[in-house]
């Protein structure tokens, strides 16, 4: 298990090497470089001492060794700088990560915590009433869109019933560290996580309604029965590890589209997260922030897929490498 | 052997619900088998013998399935149980092997584990003297290294030895009864003989009733004590194996036996049963079932309410057309069988 672990994330090289390339060739692609941003602030610049700035900071190098410089940098943890904010990338993204993490955390646990009991009952009383309600749910939920569901939530729980904070992750009163602090920034996150959570449960209902309807006819489950276990127990050993393991396959997916599902969610609640810097970010131009942002993202994704192997190895005997 | 018979299956009729109506897909089916005695139950495909078998073990999915009839087990009315009731039964007093090994083993689970899974709820052993006994079932079906096969997962092992697998499930809990649907089929010919040398070997050690539903008159030859054939959800000829072999009556039973490649005339043009096994819905429920695929014979040569009747001792046929049944190509009064 260590061992396909390990190879696991040697592949992960490669693609990391690729995902670089690709992320420095479309931030050259992009109009202007890093001084378009500062020029935009300080208009009475003269070409002479842009060209000098130019030459001072690379971007004349040739493209390979620009590459290779940001690479390095890269691997140092140094981001660049941001022109926008006048501070280091990493600065301004260290608050930023953990705040997105948090609430990717929240709102992917609350998503499983709804999603499969849900798709459990949903699956194994087909056709039942619950399981019509249950998938009416998912369908409609399906069918909101999250930027207006979050609107509808922070208007009624937060504006007209008070019950949540509107904005922000956490109350400036409270002090940093005490279990107040703690208390308080969970509470700014209940609402915005509960927001994505419930409409984003519609893939994991269904995947495991259909992989139970599909499991519980399977010729093992006739031998199970043949062998006079108990329904229950049928289902608890049997009909549901089996019907878990595309879930599993889906958590590295949910992993790496929480970040981009994020974007609407803080912009809406005004919760400082990556997702709200980055769209900040893009009206501004501030393209070491952008470029920056890309990375994480695309290294999201690599850290996504390698979760779902690493799990779908633990639960799934046949794909284990030995 | 024992006069009491371990299974009794009276006037059983299994209907399945398509859309609003349902469709019997074994009709009236009324068989014994008794303690250490093999029944085969052959017929094509779609005869309704796979769905004989899974209404002993009560497989089928109740919503869309009707049941009449009894299926006496010890005397006790299985159709009558509640499911609480019936798991006490299966698995411990009637073992059932599949016919697919491939996917008949959860994937997930080591089949050491799946072999004791039925011990969990019908012996109370600790785990360990658990493990010794699954690990002593390994061995009595011939596996090599049961130590270790006990922690590998069905797709470390060859079809073969899942199939081995099976049968060590179904004997766990030393059944009186082991249901074999076609136990085979899907096993190479060498994997076959050796599948069902091992039955009939624990067969004569453990003194079980064995139902083996099989198409593989091969296998019947070489297992069965009595034989039931069945076509389109009905028996229409029931004796022991040396009587079916020798004089087989009714037509169906014929054309099965005469459709074996023969070694000793390999030139020789394969008989072929015309038509196929009219799906479900199509089923003929009235008069001789087979009429429609014997269509050369008069339609005055059947009767009208074909039931099953004993025309020597122990060996019943159904309807009258056996009497001057030939095959196309023979000439009338030739191949003339029968006792009457």
């Amino acid at each position: 298990m260590l061992k396909f672990i390990l190879r696991r994330i040697m592949m992960m090289i490669p693609q990391l090497l690729i995902l670089s390339i690709l992320v420095f060739a479309l931030a050259k692609a992009m109009p202007g470089d890093a001084l378009t941003g500062q020029l935009a602030q300080s208009p009475k610049m003269d070409a002479n001492t842009l060209m000098e700035m130019r030459e001072k900071l690379g971007l004349n190098d040739p493209v390979h060794i620009q590459y290779v410089r940001w690479v390095k940098n890269l691997l140092h943890g140094d981001l660049g700088l941001s022109y926008i904010h006048q501070q280091p990338v990493t600065d301004l993204l260290s608050g930023r990560l953990a705040n997105t993490l948090l609430l990717s955390a929240c709102v992917l646990l609350l998503t499983y915590l709804i999603a499969i009991p849900l798709g459990l009952v949903s699956g194994r009383w087909q056709d039942s009433w619950a399981d019509k309600l249950i998938v009416g749910y998912s369908y409609v939920s399906f069918a909101t869109p999250l930027f207006i569901f979050a609107l509808v939530m922070l208007f009624v729980f937060g504006f007209k019933l008070g019950w949540f904070p509107t904005g922000g992750s956490v109350d400036i009163q409270v002090e940093k560290g005490t279990l107040d602090y703690y208390i308080n920034k969970f509470y700014h996150l209940l609402l915005p996580a509960l927001s994505g959570a419930l409409i984003g449960t519609v893939g994991i209902i269904q995947y495991l309604r259909s992989e139970i309807i599909d499991t519980k006819v399977k010729d093992f489950v006739k031998t199970a029965r043949a062998k006079g276990i108990p329904e229950s127990k049928i289902y608890s050993h049997h009909i549901l590890r089996n019907s878990f393991l595309p879930i599993a396959a889906f958590l590295g997916y949910e992993i790496t589209g929480l970040i981009g599902g994020s974007i609407f969610l803080e912009s809406i609640y005004s919760y400082p997260g990556l997702g709200q810097l980055f769209l900040q970010s893009i009206m501004q131009r501030d393209y070491s922030v952008v470029t920056a942002l890309v990375m994480i993202s695309g290294l999201a994704t690599l850290i996504g897929t390698l979760l779902s192997d690493i799990i779908l190895s633990a639960v799934d005997p046949r794909i284990r490498i030995e | 052997m024992s006069n009491q018979p371990v299974l009794q299956i009276e006037n059983l009729r299994v209907s399945f619900r398509v859309h609003d109506a349902y469709y019997a897909a074994v009709d009236g089916v009324s068989l014994n088998v008794h303690k250490n005695e093999v029944l085969a139950v052959v017929g094509e495909s779609g005869c309704g013998k796979s769905a004989l078998a899974l209404s002993i073990m009560g497989l089928h999915p109740p919503a869309k399935t009707k049941l009449e009839g009894k299926i006496l087990f010890h005397g006790t009315d299985l159709l009558s149980l509640s499911v609480h009731e019936l798991n006490k039964i299966r698995g411990k007093d009637i073992g059932m092997i599949f016919q697919d090994p491939l996917t008949a083993l959860n994937p997930l689970m080591t089949v050491g584990r799946q072999i004791e899974e039925g011990m969990d709820f019908h012996l109370s052993l600790s785990s360990l003297e658990k493990r010794g006994r699954t690990i002593e079932l390994l061995e009595r079906v011939g596996i090599p290294n049961p130590n270790q096969v006990y922690h590998r997962y069905p797709h470390e092992l060859s079809g073969g030895m899942r199939q081995r697998i099976v049968i060590a499930m179904a004997i766990a809990c030393h059944p009186s009864l082991i249901i074999a649907d076609e136990p085979t089929t899907a096993l190479d010919v060498t994997i076959q003989s050796q599948i069902m040398d091992l039955l009939r070997e624990l067969q004569q050690q453990m003194n079980t009733g064995i139902v083996l539903i099989t198409h593989d008159l091969g296998v019947v030859a070489e297992m069965a004590d009595r034989v039931a054939v069945m076509y389109a959800g009905e028996i229409v000829e029931m004796a022991d194996v040396y009587t079916l072999f020798d004089r087989p009556l009714h037509p169906y039973t014929r054309s099965l036996l005469q459709s074996i490649p023969s070694a000793q005339h390999p030139k020789e043009r394969l008989h072929v049963i015309q038509g196929i096994v009219p799906p479900l819905q199509k089923l003929p429920r009235t008069g001789c079932r087979f009429r429609s695929r014997i269509g050369w014979i008069d339609e005055s040569e059947h009767e009208e309410q074909p039931i099953l009747r004993e025309v020597e001792p122990g060996h019943f046929v159904r309807c009258i057309c056996y009497k001057n049944f030939h095959f196309p190509h023979d000439h009338i009064g030739d191949m003339k069988y029968g006792i009457s």
